[in-house]
């Protein structure tokens, strides 16, 4: 259950934000989370539930943006299949992961008197 | 102030980050990995389900490179110090990082690890992970590389199931393959063909702690770990500071 460190750090993060910002209140975090990320998008919502109390972020809403995990061939960009060999069938070089491992604080809405 | 409409409230600011959320645990992963290079020390971080058989085959590397490589162990334990007595015992330089409840070592621990222990004078440095297939996987500790160990006795989808965790090895030990015999249903090229559906560039040794088998293949693995470059560490370890 690491998801637990991650709001930690998150919640840290987006304090050191608002308090360089003056902000009073935050309204609503944006983060982005990839399918190969190692977190797991229902457990960093109930930490970030339990967590959030007493922070700037208690009555921050938190929008969860997943991303699907993307692999293709460096050479010829082609994209390689869920489940399949990663490995281009044409150009025979390993695959690269293009998107699906971010796990980013992407927006903070806050009030900023 | 809201100065669309002059009512006076206060404004909602949208501000983008677009920042790793784990950055702080990167910057100390750096500042980790800027120390090994310096002191050109391979550090290893060695992941695994409990009872993968990490703490063997460190064991069995000790016995292998005994008075040729000096080797140290920081061993990741929810409660006990069982991990470290047994590598100390196996002539490792070793010691505990007791994490409590936390299901993974970060930067921030190893670092403190490695006050009062002697990892300075060290050729590879083992950070023996928390027994677990998934959350090690999501913190850089400074490593060099990361190595997995798999026991044959875990099934052969593993890889499918955890697949964050071999996508991030360098290598993967499939341990335990004196018990093959056993296991009838459990091949070899079937873990192979799992790791590579998640692992761009499959990379595995089997191995058996027990019997040495396929030990010596590991070690002239380890040989091949590109050796940390000081002058580089050196200038990037500058930048850190100026």
């Amino acid at each position: 259950m690491h998801e637990y460190s991650i709001v930690e750090a998150l919640l840290a993060r987006v304090d050191e934000e608002a308090r360089a910002r003056g902000a009073t209140a935050v309204y609503r975090l944006t983060v982005r989370i990839g399918e190969l990320s190692g977190v797991e998008i229902d457990l960093l919502t109930a930490a970030y539930a339990t967590f959030r109390d007493r922070t700037i972020c208690a009555n921050a809403d938190l929008e969860v943006q997943p991303v699907p995990a993307a692999w293709a061939c460096p050479e010829c960009g082609g994209a390689i299949a869920r489940g399949a060999m990663l490995r281009c069938a044409d150009c025979g070089v390993p695959a690269r992961l293009t998107e699906g491992d971010e796990i980013l604080l992407e927006r903070i809405e806050m009030e900023v008197p | 102030m809201c100065d669309t409409c002059g009512c006076g409230d206060p404004a909602v600011v949208p501000v983008d980050v677009h920042d790793k959320i784990l950055a702080g645990n990167d910057r100390t992963a750096a500042h980790n990995r800027e120390h090994f290079r310096e002191r050109q020390v391979v550090a290893i971080n060695l992941m695994g389900s409990p009872g993968a058989g990490k703490t063997a085959i460190l064991e069995a590397t000790s016995g292998l490179l005994a008075g040729r490589q000096r080797l140290g162990a920081l061993a990741g334990d929810l409660a006990t110090d069982n991990d470290a007595n047994r590598l100390q015992a196996a002539g490792i330089a070793a010691k505990s990082i007791t994490t409590g409840s936390a299901c993974h070592l970060d930067a921030a621990m190893v670092h403190r690890g490695l006050h009062d222990f002697p990892w300075r004078e060290l050729d590879y440095l083992f950070i023996e992970n928390v027994g677990n297939l998934v959350c090690p996987a999501v913190y850089d500790l400074g490593q060099e590389v990361n190595v997995v160990a798999l026991s044959v006795t875990e099934g052969i989808d593993k890889p499918l199931k955890y697949p964050v965790m071999f996508l991030k090895a360098d290598l993967v030990l499939i341990t335990k393959i004196d018990l093959l015999p056993h296991l009838p249903e459990i091949r070899v090229d079937a873990i192979a063909d799992a790791l590579g559906r998640v692992m761009p560039r499959p990379a595995f040794l089997p191995v058996s702690a027990r019997t040495g088998a396929g030990m010596d293949r590991w070690i002239d693995w380890l040989a091949r770990v590109p050796w940390p470059r000081p002058a580089v560490a050196a200038e990037a370890h500058a930048g850190h500071h100026r």
